[in-house]
C-alpha cells in the first residue's frame, strides 16, 4: 500500500519553512512525518500529512512549488536491529532505497518509517510477498 | 598637430574609405545605398554625418565575414567575442591592420609613461580575448622587453614581478587589487613592489579604485580604453595627468551623440560615444555605436598632446555588464535557458565584488513545477547542467542557484534581469 508524500522546494530564505507550516495549519492539515533534504542554496521539505490532496491543492494556491511522490510507510521494530532487519530485505531482494525517514507519532509499539524507493511498486509487491506490514492511507489519516 | 591639420588629414582618410568600403562590402554598399548617400558626396569630415550608423546587431547580423571589406587572402589574425545571443562578435585584421594595432598600442604605453627599453607584464589573457595580443604587439613595437604571462596563475605573476623586476603592469584594474591582496597573504608587501605603472581596462573602475591600486602597490594607475570591433585595447588611453583618455581620432574618430535622437551633443556633455576606424582594412566600421557614455572635450592636455580626451565611461546604453573583462549580456542568459528542456527564461544575474576580491557572478533560476523533483540529486543535476551551459555561453565562471518561483524581482511586469552589486 503505496502512501503519498508532498515535497515542497525551499528557497534558503528566513522563515519559509515556518509559512509553509503555519499555511497547513491555518488549513487544518495536521503533519505526520517530515523531513527537509538541504543544499547550500536551496531544501526540499517531504511531508507526509493526513489531507493530502487538500495539502497540494492550498500549497499550490499559495505559490509553492510542490508535487507529489509514492511512498510506503513501515512498521519497524523499535528495538535494537530492528531497522537492520527490515533493510536486510530490501538488500535481499535487490531494492534501491532513495532516502527514508521517520514519522512524527506510533500507534503501536513500533516505530514508523517512511520509505521512498527506487521503484515503489517493485517494493511494495516485494514488501507485501515477504509479509511486512506497511502502513495504509486510513491508518495515517487516523492517527 | 593644429586642429585645421587633424580635420584635413581625417577627412583625407574619410574620402578614401568610403569608396573603399562601397566597392568591397556589399552590405555596407546596400546600407549607404539605403540612407541615399553617394560616395563621391563624402568631401570632408564633417559629412560623416550623412552616412548610416552601424552596430552590434549589424556584426551579429553579418556574422562571420559581412562586414569584411578586405579579401579573405589578406585578413592574417581574427578575434571572437561573445555576442548578445547566438553568434559571437568576429573581428579580423589585415597585415596593415596588425601594424596599426602595433602602432595605436605603443601609442598607449608611451601615453601611460612606459618607455622603450622598460619591461612590460602582460596580465591580460592571450587569446581570442584582444587584451594580450594588443598589449603584446604594441609592446613590441615600443622595444620593451615582454613578459607573456597572460592572466591567472597570481604566485607566479608575483614571482615574476620580483624576479624580473618589470616597470609596467598591464591587466584588469580588479586583478591587480587580487594580486595585492595574495601578495599580502605570500608575505610580500606590494608598496615594494617593482611595478611603477599600471595600465588598467577592459572593465569599469572607479577614481576610488585608482587611489586604492596606487596607495597599496606605489604605483601610477591609467586608464585604457579599447572595444575589440574597433581594434581591441588601443582606442584611448590616460597619460599620467590622469586627466580624460587621450583618443587617437587621427585613425579613430569619435563623435558622441544622444542616444535617442542621435544628435550630436554639446563638448563636455554625456553621450554614447561612436567611432568610425578611418585607416582599417579588414573590417573598417562606419559610425559603430559602442553602447559606452562618456563626455568628450577638445583643448588641450597638460601633457602637451592635442588629441581630443574622452571621460571614463559612465555607463552603457543596453543592458551590457563587464565581468572580468568579459562583456555579458542577459540575452545570452536568456537564450541557454530556453535551450533546456523545462527551465523557463525567469532568471536574474548578481554581480558581485568583495573588496579585493574578482566579480562573482550569480544566477538565480526559478524552479518551475515541471522540473521540480522530491530528489535533490535531481535538482542538482539540473543545477550543474545550467550552470555547465551558461559558462560555456559566457565564458567565465558563474554560480547557478536555483530559487522558488515569482520571486524573481519585477518592476512594471518586466523583472529586473540584473543587479549589480559592485560598488566601482
Amino acid at each position: 500500500m503505496k502512501l503519498t508524500q508532498i515535497s515542497v522546494f525551499l528557497e534558503n530564505r528566513k522563515g519559509r519553512l515556518y509559512e509553509v507550516c503555519s499555511l497547513l495549519g491555518k488549513t487544518g492539515i495536521n503533519i505526520r512525518a517530515l523531513t527537509i533534504a538541504e543544499t547550500e542554496s536551496f531544501g526540499v521539505l517531504r511531508i507526509v500529512v493526513d489531507k493530502s490532496d487538500l495539502a497540494i491543492k492550498t500549497l499550490k494556491a499559495n505559490n509553492f512549488v510542490a508535487n507529489l511522490t509514492d511512498v510506503v510507510a513501515i512498521e519497524v521494530g523499535d528495538k535494537p536491529g530492528g531497522l537492520a532487519e527490515i533493510l536486510k530485505v530490501f538488500a535481499d531482494s535487490d531494492i534501491n532505497v532513495e532516502y527514508m525517514y521517520g514519522f512524527v507519532e506510533k500507534f503501536s509499539d513500533n516505530a514508523l518509517l517512511v520509505f521512498r524507493f527506487e521503484d515503489t511498486d517493485k517494493a511494495a509487491k516485494i514488501l507485501a510477498d515477504k509479509g511486512v506490514k506497511v502502513v495504509t492511507r486510513r491508518e495515517i489519516e487516523g492517527l | 598637430m593644429q586642429p585645421q591639420d587633424m580635420k584635413k588629414l581625417q577627412s583625407d582618410y574619410l574620402k578614401k574609405l568610403i569608396p573603399y568600403i562601397y566597392n568591397n562590402c556589399p552590405v555596407y554598399k546596400k546600407k549607404i545605398d539605403d540612407a541615399g548617400v553617394k560616395p563621391d558626396q563624402i568631401k570632408s569630415i564633417d559629412d560623416i554625418k550623412r552616412l548610416p550608423f552601424t552596430t552590434k546587431i549589424d556584426m551579429r547580423d553579418n556574422y562571420p565575414y559581412g562586414l569584411f571589406s578586405a579579401k579573405d587572402k589578406d585578413v592574417v589574425e581574427i578575434h571572437i567575442s561573445s555576442g548578445t545571443t547566438g553568434n559571437p562578435t568576429l573581428v579580423g585584421y589585415t597585415r596593415y591592420d596588425v601594424s596599426l594595432w602595433s602602432d595605436v598600442m605603443a601609442r598607449t604605453i608611451c601615453c601611460a609613461g612606459g618607455e622603450p627599453g622598460d619591461t612590460i607584464q602582460i596580465a591580460y589573457g592571450y587569446g581570442l580575448f584582444t587584451g594580450g595580443l594588443g598589449f603584446h604587439y604594441g609592446a613590441l613595437e615600443m622595444g620593451m622587453k615582454i613578459i607573456p604571462t597572460s592572466s591567472g596563475q597570481t604566485a607566479r605573476q608575483l614571482k615574476i614581478m620580483q624576479d624580473f623586476k618589470p616597470r609596467v603592469i598591464a591587466c584588469t584594474p580588479s586583478y591587480v587589487l587580487y594580486m595585492a591582496e595574495e601578495a599580502k597573504a605570500m608575505g610580500i608587501d606590494p608598496a615594494k613592489g617593482n611595478w611603477k605603472i599600471g595600465i588598467f581596462g577592459a572593465e569599469p573602475w572607479s577614481e576610488s579604485m585608482r587611489k586604492e591600486i596606487e596607495q597599496v602597490w606605489n604605483m601610477a594607475a591609467t586608464d585604457v580604453y579599447g572595444l575589440s570591433e574597433i581594434i581591441g585595447p588601443g582606442v584611448a588611453q590616460e597619460c599620467t595627468h590622469k586627466d580624460g583618455l587621450h583618443i587617437y581620432s587621427d585613425v579613430f574618430y569619435p563623435e558622441i551623440i544622444d542616444p535617442k535622437t542621435d544628435q550630436e551633443v554639446k563638448e563636455g556633455e554625456s553621450g554614447e560615444l561612436v567611432i568610425t576606424t578611418l585607416t582599417k582594412q579588414a573590417i573598417p566600421l562606419i559610425r559603430y555605436r559602442t553602447r559606452d557614455i562618456v563626455s568628450i572635450r577638445y583643448d588641450k592636455c597638460k601633457c602637451g598632446r592635442t588629441s581630443p580626451r574622452i571621460s571614463k565611461i559612465k555607463g552603457r546604453t543596453d543592458d551590457m555588464i563587464i565581468v572580468r573583462g568579459i562583456n555579458v549580456f542577459p540575452s545570452q542568459i536568456e537564450h541557454v535557458l530556453l535551450g533546456i528542456k523545462g527551465t523557463q527564461p525567469h532568471y536574474q544575474i548578481i554581480v558581485d565584488r568583495k573588496a579585493h576580491q574578482l566579480d562573482e557572478v550569480e544566477v538565480l533560476v526559478e524552479v518551475e513545477e515541471k522540473i521540480f523533483s522530491d530528489e535533490v540529486k535531481k535538482l542538482n543535476e539540473l543545477s550543474a547542467k545550467i550552470k555547465k551551459e551558461i559558462e560555456a555561453a559566457l565564458s567565465i565562471g558563474v554560480k547557478v542557484t536555483l530559487v522558488e518561483p515569482k520571486t524573481i524581482q519585477r518592476s512594471e511586469g518586466k523583472a529586473k534581469r540584473i543587479i549589480d552589486k559592485r560598488t566601482i
